[in-house]
């Protein structure tokens, strides 16, 4: 069981994908209102531990409590009314619905009336409806995102999508987001409004911030804690300072497989479940 | 244009937009003040003609009285005297084609929910349709009341649904299809053999359906109440309106609510569907159940129209019928279901009517009918996705932004559906 | 949940293969006499003829998923118009059956780069489910067109064939010419394929066109002549077994339906695997074919979806299949 004091306790976790150790062993806590980055090359396993933490695959061994209760055994819709939302990698956003409408399935797990009164749609479901809606106008407030209110996403840049969703994961009221790589695809303007919003989410809205992210610029800008895995495997844990002079990080990045400098450019492929 | 200035949020989910209900209303208490007035005055003069009139006069007096403040609205309260005032001006014979239209929307409907919404194939609504018109069959047989059988057939058609909706937590796209198409075949089967409660293949004649049986002998001051038969075309084409419009409004409730908002999320992408909440498998075999509830009751009036049922009335051919009807009509809204069920009834009258045009090497030929659906669903497939509901929008865009309406507006919308190969 | 689907997958796979290779067993053991032993044979022999059929339509359907994701409802009326160009070949024209026979896949390739050039390639990058509702529109339009060709229309045909409606006897066992040239034409062009695929130009750049579209084309690779040669390809193998259908369905504008016992066939063989469908077909039919023996006639109707269902509930990537998983 979890320490009291943790707010996310990441214990053990591995999974195995036949042969491959995708995350073997990684232990890691989080504490209540910082905003804790992974970083790690390509391949390292970042994403797939925020996959084992929404409950998108079944841990091999290992667990994850969340406020003192183990959720590593949870169903997958279960997660995000515990407080837990997250964001994706290449964005899942629902295509074909507008903006208002994927914040609103962002309200999905406060939903109170059932099937047979939406068929109806009563007064209390029309209600409901319009408090929903209430939340999500503070939202799409806090973000800018007043213009697009009504467009598809169909038909919007790929910058104001990466904020539609940052919008949808916040409309479930989370007390923990996980930010699976937030400034990838994103310009440098862009990338700093991400910046203030994260810096924002963490200081006015006191939601906990886990992310994935390659821009150092921007680890080092609002991180409070970084953790540094590579095959797997947690090679460093500490202040993002502390994290980039590292010696094992430093030859993960540039003495492994791959070519990448530490402080390099943000990169916007993806880093896989391999 | 017309600019909408947001005041209340309400507004995004009204049932018509634009203060539609209102209106209908308005229109409707303007037709019957002058149709009372008239009745007063001139008793024995209310020919059909002059219900046609006056549903004319009484349009334009609405029209300029409160159009300003109706908009869209005008339209649908056209149509609400149209459909009402229908069977008594029209020859009988379109009265029950009308009746078929609205028997096909009601399942398209359901289907409409479950394709255009959901994102889930089905290949096997026959046997949805095939189980309502059963139920109704064996249970008018037994005498029962339309106010039980139908809420049965839904029910029983439901259950079955909610049942074939379960493969579909196991798998997506052309796979589901697949595995309704399997089922469907198997339920046609079964309802082959079991000769004994449904006649076989030799099929089952339908008995006319009573409606309030209870009403039997019971007399108010002097009036004597009874049961109503639904013995004619006229009683049918009132009943199935009655119900097409329940059906419709149940779908625009369901597109406008938050199951609906889940429907499209499972279409778009399942992982974050799961991700906020939303249970797959409840909201998976829910789609299945109310677009089979829906196919149930189409079946239901189906048997009641045919008054002979067989299962092979109930192949794959009507399953891809109703997707043919669903995608011309265009995906995604139920006045794109309507469209596609006059397209799906109309068809077969227009290949009479060209079969005496046509040479009698083409026209004599059984299966002209089935070509030009097929060629008609090719030709929309390819040119216009939105099908019939997308000519309606960009007329109604047209007319709206005159004259600044430009070719390339609708370019970008693509059609409906998603379903890729990793999902 | 899904290690539950596995093992019951397994059970039933197991318990039907040990069914079925049991009858010889029993013989052994003389649980069953000779006489049961043969008439169990050769109902295995006529299920694999006709599984073989269901085979090559499975094996076209296949062909063409795998190079672009096309699920091909219209196969089955490829099929129907191939037989009827080979009915036209050899009983009316009275061509030799071999030389129809080659004319007949060869016209029937055309159509099928047709359908490509004309309905399916309008349509790329449309959802799949889009596609597959355009080739059950080309299935509609082909019936109804074909039933309007002077001297084709509605009626059933049987096509002239060198060898008589015969049979012979192997041991107890009694083949017909037919099926045994349904076999034999199987394993032929099975094994034409294999060599193609492995040892051609043309079928290696097929193969690479349908593992990755992009790659293949910044190869050089013209990929979508390649999908339309692809679709001729299949189209023609569809003729072929139409040719080969005909002396059991006869050549009739609704021969085409062959074509919902081939998607059971390419599922349980997991959709994309070539071996897969000729597996899956050839046992298609012999489940149809023991069922309708020892069970009912009903049955075998159904067979081939019940082990649908089957196999999409319980492991939906069939026999040879890979399971895909999207990444998030």
């Amino acid at each position: 069981m979890a320490k009291s004091d943790a707010f996310l306790e990441v214990d053990d976790l591995a999974i195995h994908f036949g042969g491959i150790k995708a995350v073997d062993g990684v232990t890691f806590s989080v504490k209540k209102g910082e905003v804790y980055t992974i970083i790690g090359p390509n391949g390292a396993g970042k994403s797939t531990i925020f996959n084992l933490i929404g409950r998108i695959y079944d841990p091999t061994h290992g667990s994850v409590s969340f406020e003192g209760k183990r959720i590593s055994r949870l169903p997958t819709h279960k997660i995000v009314g515990r407080g837990i939302a997250r964001t994706f990698q290449n964005i899942e956003l629902f295509e074909m619905a507008t903006v208002l409408d994927n914040m609103l399935l962002g309200r999905h797990a406060h939903l109170g009336a059932g099937l047979l009164s939406h068929m109806g749609f009563f007064p209390h479901v029309r209600r409901e409806e319009e408090r929903h809606r209430h939340m999500i106008e503070e939202v799409i407030d806090f973000l800018d995102l007043q213009h697009y209110r009504d467009q598809r996403i169909a038909e919007l840049p790929y910058g104001v999508r990466k904020v539609v969703e940052l919008g949808r994961a916040l409309a479930t009221e989370p007390k923990l987001l996980l930010l699976d790589e937030p400034s990838s695809g994103l310009n440098v303007e862009e990338t700093e409004d991400m910046a203030f919003w994260i810096s924002d989410i963490q200081s006015i809205l006191g939601i906990t911030v886990v992310m994935v992210e390659h821009d150092m610029t921007l680890v080092n800008e609002v991180s409070d804690r970084v953790l540094a895995i590579n095959y797997g495997k947690v090679i460093a844990e500490g202040t993002p300072e502390e994290v980039q002079v590292h010696p094992e990080v430093i030859r993960a990045y540039l003495g492994g497989d791959e070519d990448e400098p530490a402080e390099g450019p943000k990169e916007g492929e993806g880093d896989g479940e391999g | 244009m017309r600019y909408q200035f947001k005041t209340e949020y309400i507004q995004d989910i009204r049932l018509f937009r634009w203060g539609g209900a209102r209106a209908f209303w308005t229109l409707l208490g303007v037709y019957t003040l002058i149709v009372a007035g008239l009745n007063l005055f001139m008793p024995g003069q209310m020919t059909a003609l002059n219900w046609v009139g006056l549903g004319a006069v009484s349009a334009v007096l609405y029209t300029v009285v409160v159009r300003k403040v109706a908009g869209d609205a005008l339209w649908y309260g056209l149509l609400g005297i149209v459909v009402l005032t229908a069977p008594f001006v029209l020859d009988i014979y379109f009265v029950s084609q009308l009746t078929l239209v609205y028997i096909y929307a009601i399942a398209g409907v359901g289907l409409m929910l479950l394709v255009g919404q959901a994102g889930l194939i089905s290949l096997g609504h026959a046997a949805f349709m095939a189980c309502g018109a059963y139920v109704a069959a064996i249970m008018s047989q037994q005498g029962y009341d339309l106010l039980v059988i139908l809420p049965a057939a839904v029910l029983i058609s439901a259950m079955l649904g909610f049942i074939v909706g379960l493969p579909a937590l196991r798998m997506t796209g052309i796979y589901l299809g697949f595995a309704t198409y399997a089922f469907a075949y198997i339920f046609e089967e079964v309802l082959a053999r079991a000769d004994g409660l449904t006649g076989g293949n030799n099929g089952m004649l339908v008995e006319m359906p009573q409606l309030f049986t209870f009403l039997d002998g019971v007399k108010i001051g002097g009036l004597e109440l009874g049961p109503i038969v639904i013995d004619n075309e006229v009683k049918l084409y009132f009943l199935s309106l009655a119900l097409v419009a329940l059906t419709i409004l149940v779908g625009i409730n369901i597109l406008r609510s938050p199951t609906g908002r889940a429907f499209s999320a499972i279409r778009d992408s399942e992982v974050a569907a799961e991700a906020l909440g939303v249970n797959l498998a409840i909201y998976k075999t829910a789609a299945f159940a109310i677009s089979a509830g829906m196919a149930g009751l189409a079946g239901a009036l189906n048997a009641y129209f045919l008054s002979y049922i067989f299962p092979e009335a109930f192949t794959i051919l009507v399953s891809i019928e109703l997707l043919v009807m669903v995608l011309v009509g265009g995906l995604g809204s139920p006045l794109g279901v309507v469209f596609g069920a006059i397209f799906i009834v109309m068809v077969p009258e227009m290949v009479a009517i060209a079969k005496d045009i046509l040479p009698p090497a083409i026209g004599e030929q059984p299966g002209l009918k089935n070509g030009v659906y097929g060629l008609i669903l090719i030709l929309f497939l390819i040119f216009e996705p939105l099908g019939i509901h997308g000519w309606w929008l960009k007329a109604k865009t047209y007319f709206n932004l005159f004259p600044l309406y430009k070719q390339g507006l609708f370019k970008r919308q693509k059609s409906y559906m998603v379903s890729e190969r990793d999902r | 949940m899904d290690k539950a689907f596995e093992v019951l997958w397994r059970i039933i796979a197991g318990a039907s293969l040990v069914a079925f290779v049991s009858p010889p067993f029993l013989f052994l053991f003389g649980v069953i006499d000779s006489s049961a032993l043969m008439l169990y044979l050769q109902q295995v022999v006529s299920g694999v003829a006709n599984g073989c059929v269901y085979a090559l339509v499975a094996l076209g359907i296949v062909l063409i998923y795998k190079a672009t994701e096309t699920i091909n409802f219209a196969q089955g009326e490829i099929l129907m118009i191939g037989a009827f160009l080979a009915f036209t070949f050899i009983n009316i024209l009275g061509m030799n059956f071999w030389l129809g026979a080659l004319l007949a896949a060869g016209g029937t390739a055309l159509v099928g780069m047709g359908v490509d050039r004309i309905i399916i390639r309008p349509m790329v990058g449309q959802p799949a489910f889009a596609i597959v509702m355009v080739t059950i529109g080309f299935g509609f339009v082909a019936r109804s067109a074909v039933s309007m060709v002077p001297g084709w229309g509605t009626d059933s045909y049987a096509i002239e064939r060198p060898f008589a409606a015969d049979v012979f006897t192997w041991g107890e066992i009694a083949i017909s010419y037919d099926h045994a040239m349904i076999v034999a034409t199987t394993v032929v062009l099975c094994a034409a394929l294999f060599l193609f695929f492995r040892y051609t130009k043309l079928g290696i750049a097929m193969q690479a066109s349908s593992q990755n579209q992009l790659a293949a084309y910044y190869m050089g690779i013209p990929v979508r002549q390649i999908f339309t040669l692809i679709w001729g390809l299949s189209a023609g193998v569809a003729g072929l077994a139409g040719l080969m259908l005909a002396p059991f369905t006869f050549v009739h504008t609704n021969m085409g339906m062959v074509v919902f016992r081939a998607f059971p066939a390419a599922v349980l063989g997991g959709f994309g695997s070539i071996p897969g469908a000729i597996v899956g077909g050839i046992i298609i039919g012999i489940v149809e074919s023991l069922s309708g023996f020892y069970l009912d006639e009903g049955i075998k109707n159904v067979a081939a979806y019940v082990v649908l269902l089957l196999v999409l509930v319980l492991k939906p990537e069939g026999i040879f299949g890979v399971v895909h998983r999207k990444k998030v």
